[in-house]
């Protein structure tokens, strides 16, 4: 698998740390809302198709990457820079 | 006469073995049962096989997907073992142990179960004093455990290299000997034809589409061959737990599907009769009756539906073994394939009632399914059978990740990737 690093260019599987599901939203840090707590914590959509999702270029520019890819091909759709990509500063 | 016996033998032999019976029928889908399993897969099987045995449910039917055995159940690595740490793993497995130990009577089906012994190899004091302390606490479960020297250590698998020189020294190791291996199609179809025997319907190529709803309650199955009501609908689908409960409307689960992917040598002369597992990072080999050497290492450590992996786990792997048996460096590969699995949020599984009345749920084996497959099959069908859990599974609940009391053997937290 080879992931297009959006500095680097398509780079090997081995040089990205997987940081996992990308639509989990951590909520403020003095919410007291248990459920979005353990909804960011635990739970997973682990969707079979198109899954959003942060990979770290660890092994290279060490940038944060949001990558849509497919959970049933491994095909990679799109792979952007996460920070001015969610919406925060990243 | 037991169906399968020495005396069976002969008389069919006499007989031109035209009176052998298929291992189970092809039965059409009825319109209702009293229990659906959906997943026919090693522990979905065991479940129809406990609900007919020990609660006298037969009116079961197992609907599987694809055909017997196309699974996980025969893509595992075959081994069997209950070293766990924790109170709840340790009883749960080592009563997976003593069904094992017994299963070939049991399904009156040999199941090749073999007591070759696990050793798991410590590379340093401090992860040395660590097995001896699971060790103690296998042992105080009623498991049982030795510590072994690398002298002994060498004794018993001359070809492992305990070389002050090699990359990563071998400072001793913790050995189940009642732990081993089985052949996993046997146990697959042993626990069909023990299910279909009683009375269990296992309806092979027929995939869930959707849950049949009164209200909120859950009350049967659409399928690729027709609608089929159940009073009770049991999930047991391990690896594709998301896509079947998306089906019910449950779109978030403290699951991820991860790839493993395993690997099989050409045959060899017998060259290693324990399993053995590299301690300074993760690979675990046995050889099989066959003569090939039968091995893997860590999930690839993504989300993957694909049941095939990338090549930087491969390179892992092979490094790995070779760094216990310099001499397999010349060894060709034979095969290698990838299996799906739900890794959960605390790599405990969940054997519990819900989460929609109902419903039951099986999930979250990680990839250590396989040895837990007679007694999540003995519990899941006690959930099933007495709308409680069974006193073994008590503690693999759903909402133990909302309410705190996680099983986290390694203590790695919600990270799927690093169970």
């Amino acid at each position: 698998m080879l992931i297009t690093c959006p500095y680097c260019g398509p780079r090997d599987l081995s040089e990205f740390t997987y940081q996992g599901d990308g639509n989990r939203q951590r909520p403020a840090p003095n919410s007291q809302d248990l459920d979005a707590w353990n909804a960011y914590v635990y739970d997973r959509q682990n969707p079979a198709g198109d899954h959003n999702e942060i990979w770290q270029h660890s092994g290279g520019c060490r940038i944060h990457i949001r990558v849509v890819r497919n959970t049933l091909t491994h095909a990679i759709s799109s792979a952007v820079p996460v920070r001015g990509h969610h919406g925060g500063k990243a | 006469m037991a169906e399968y016996s020495a005396l069976a033998l002969l008389k069919n032999a006499f007989n031109g073995n035209k009176d052998w019976k298929p291992a189970w029928r092809k039965p059409q889908p009825k319109a209702s049962y009293d229990v659906i399993v959906v997943g026919g897969g090693g522990h979905g099987l065991a479940t129809a096989y406990y609900l007919a045995k020990e609660h006298g449910i037969t009116n079961v039917a197992v609907l599987e997907k694809g055909w017997l055995g196309s699974g996980n159940v025969g893509r595992n690595t075959v081994t069997v073992r209950s070293n766990y740490l924790l109170p709840p793993n340790t009883r749960f497995y080592e009563y997976s142990m003593k069904l094992w130990e017994n299963l070939s009577h049991d399904l009156n089906y040999n199941v090749m179960f073999s007591q070759r012994g696990v050793l798991n190899l410590a590379h340093s004091p401090a992860q040395f004093d660590d097995y001896a302390r699971r060790g103690n606490a296998m042992r105080h479960q009623g498991a049982d455990s030795e510590l072994m020297t690398p002298a002994e250590i060498k004794r018993l698998m001359p070809a492992i290299d305990i070389s002050g020189n090699a990359r990563f020294p071998i400072y001793g190791g913790l050995m189940q000997p009642r732990a081993g291996t089985a052949r996993h199609d046997a146990v697959a179809w042993g626990y069909a034809r023990g299910a279909d025997r009683r009375g269990v319907d296992i309806v092979e190529n027929c995939e869930v589409t959707g849950f049949l709803r009164d209200g909120d309650r859950i009350v049967g199955v659409s399928t690729s061959r027709g609608e089929i009501r159940a009073k009770k609908v049991a999930v047991a689908v391990a690896g594709s737990t998301g896509r079947v409960m998306q089906l019910a409307g449950i779109d978030r689960l403290p699951i991820e599907s991860h790839v493993l992917q395993a690997f099989v040598t050409e045959s060899l002369k017998p060259f290693l009769d324990t399993v053995v597992t590299f301690g300074m990072g993760h690979c675990y080999i046995n050889q099989s009756d066959k003569g090939g050497l039968v091995y893997g290492g860590d999930i690839d450590g993504y989300n993957s539906y694909a049941q095939r992996g990338n090549l930087p786990i491969v390179e892992d792997v092979m490094a790995e073994m070779l760094a216990m048996f310099p001499s397999l460096s010349g060894v060709r590969l034979l095969r290698s394939w990838g299996g799906v699995c739900d890794m959960s949020m605390d790599g405990s599984p969940v054997i519990a009632k819900g989460p929609l009345p109902g419903m039951y749920l099986n999930c979250g084996w990680c990839y250590g399914g396989f040895k837990a497959t007679p007694a999540s099959g003995f519990c899941f069908a006690h959930t099933i059978a007495r709308d409680e859990p069974h006193d073994l599974n008590a503690a693999f609940t759903l909402d133990r990740f909302r309410r705190g009391i996680l099983i986290d053997e390694k203590g790695q937290g919600a990270t799927p990737r690093l169970h």
